[in-house]
């Protein structure tokens, strides 16, 4: 991937996500500052990042394909999907309370989770070898949370923020790969009590298994795997809707069952 | 509305159905049309499709989704009734040169094997009542100008109905969940949008007791081997000469539909 950052300038933009990460908090998207700055600087950034949590002794347990839906796209005005990293500390069990003082402006959408039993390897990694290596899949929500002012990024600084990554809650009902049609699925998000927003999977780049081998190739690029036993949320099937303390949100699929979560 | 106005304005819809060509939103001319007298248009209209020997053969439900409910301003569905004249058939292309202003619409489609009658049904009535559901595609068409309808409008003018064709997948709606069930539409080979059953008033089986509940109030039939189009789960979709669409229903199947030739406007 091509570079226009130094080594120190990727080390400074780190730190200075991380700061708004933690401390949840607002900064300028970080073109801005650096115009030039290609999608391979925001990796370059994103991997500093990920050091960093591993540091901190965080375990890394899968990663996140996003923008891969057109509604998102238009929503975000990016053309490309763009990868983050989940980390053991982002996740949260169904049915728990999510706290919304150490987020920005935190968002949820319902994606469909795989777990892998393979390590998959690109270049030219496809749907059949995504489908051949998934142990099982499962509903999710995913809770973003762009640290940039206003939800408002391009596709490098996004990258840099690790895909607006925030927290992820798994849950619902576990299903093999052979047993379902991965590409009509159903799914609905309703907002305390009320249908707010609803889709199906093929919304995601027509398979959500594409969006599986998208990352997987994106990772080559980076000259890294997807190592066995990873959770990778493939993306929101619908928009992202904005939530608040006091919300409750449950996300309902098609032959996958329904995850829960509030917000204080 | 005076019974000379109600057949006057029927006839007229009848008139520009057959000659394919529009006339001005009716609620222009009449500005106190009430929905009740809408209805007695579109049956007068309806009456006149019979009397040229056309049988009814089902019922269509309209404006199922909130985002069309607000824009017309209205809080329920609306109704229209199959004819025999709009059955079209899965892998025979539908010749526009016998619509108007025609938009393809994705949804689900119920065949009765039971009458129903209302008031007082509810969606398990209506499950028990069901034969089988199918994918199916609408292709809605409006007599008046410029699809410039208001609530009155379309429900005169037979709720827009044009043709329809059925999928050929018959599925029981025990053995699919038909509210979570997704919708993916194609067109031209691409991913046009996708969907699912709770757009439609929160499952289409909710849609067609609504429908039922209306049907009984106003004392028309609703009868064992009835289909019913139970409302759209995708957007509207403009069609021309050579599209093909496809739409699938998640746990259920497939209706493919492709079109030939030009529509009047």
């Amino acid at each position: 991937m091509n570079l226009t950052l130094n080594q120190a300038d990727i080390l400074r933009l780190a730190a200075h996500v991380e700061a708004a990460q933690l401390g949840a908090h607002a900064i300028p998207k970080l073109t801005d500052e650096f115009p030039a700055m290609t999608i391979g600087d925001g990796y370059a950034v994103q991997s500093e990042l990920r050091r960093r949590w591993v540091a901190r002794g965080e375990r890394i347990v899968g990663w996140k394909a996003g923008l891969t839906s057109k509604a998102k796209m238009l929503q975000m005005g990016v053309s490309v999907p763009s990868i983050g990293f989940l980390a053991s500390d982002m996740a949260r069990p169904e049915n728990s309370v999510i706290r919304t003082d150490d987020l920005v402006h935190p968002r949820v959408e319902c994606e469909i989770a795989f777990v892998t039993s393979e390590a998959l390897r690109g270049p030219g990694c496809d749907r059949d070898q995504v489908l051949a290596a998934t142990d099982y899949v499962l509903p999710a929500i995913e809770i973003i949370d762009s640290r940039f002012s206003g939800f408002k990024f391009d596709l490098p600084s996004v990258i840099a923020d690790n895909g607006s990554s925030a927290r992820f809650v798994g849950g619902g009902r576990p299903r093999r790969v052979t047993d379902i049609d991965l590409r009509t699925l159903g799914a609905v998000l309703e907002k305390n009590g009320e249908m707010v927003t609803m889709g199906a999977s093929a919304a995601v780049l027509g398979h959500p298994a594409d969006a599986v081998a998208m990352l997987v190739n994106i990772l080559a690029e980076l000259d890294e795997e997807l190592p066995a036993g990873s959770f990778v949320m493939s993306g929101g099937i619908t928009e992202a809707i904005p939530v608040k303390a006091g919300d409750c949100v449950i996300a309902r699929f098609q032959e996958l069952g329904s995850v829960s979560i509030r917000f204080s | 509305m005076k019974p000379e106005d109600i057949e006057r304005y029927g006839d007229e819809l009848y008139e520009a159905l057959l000659a394919r060509r529009t006339v001005a939103p009716l609620l222009e001319r009449e500005p106190d049309i009430t929905l009740d007298d809408a209805y007695r248009i579109q049956s007068r209209m309806v009456a006149r499709r019979v009397a040229a020997g056309e049988t009814i053969v089902g019922k269509k439900i309209g404006v199922t989704s909130k985002p069309v409910q607000d824009f017309l301003g209205v809080f329920q569905p609306d109704f229209g009734q199959l004819t025999s004249g709009m059955v079209c058939r899965e892998g025979e292309p539908i010749d526009l040169g016998r619509l108007i202003q025609p938009k393809a619409e994705a949804e689900l489609a119920f065949v009765l094997k039971r009458d129903l009658v209302g008031p007082g049904i509810t969606a398990m009535d209506v499950i028990h009542a069901t034969d089988y559901v199918l994918p199916c595609f609408e292709i809605v068409d409006s007599r008046i100008t410029d699809w410039k309808i208001k609530i009155q409008d379309t429900v005169a003018d037979n709720a827009s109905c044009g043709v329809f064709v059925l999928g050929q997948t018959k599925g029981d709606p025990k053995d699919f969940d038909m509210s979570l069930a997704g919708m993916v539409l194609e067109k031209n080979g691409e991913l046009f949008s996708t969907s699912v059953g709770a757009a439609v008033q929160g499952s289409p089986v909710n849609a067609v007791a609504w429908l039922a509940n209306t049907l009984g109030v106003l004392g028309i039939p609703f009868k064992a081997g009835e289909i019913i189009l139970s409302g759209s789960q995708s957007a509207l979709v403009p069609v021309v000469d050579g599209d093909e669409l496809v739409c699938t229903i998640g746990g259920l199947g497939s209706c493919r539909v492709s079109f030939r030739g030009r529509s009047a406007v």
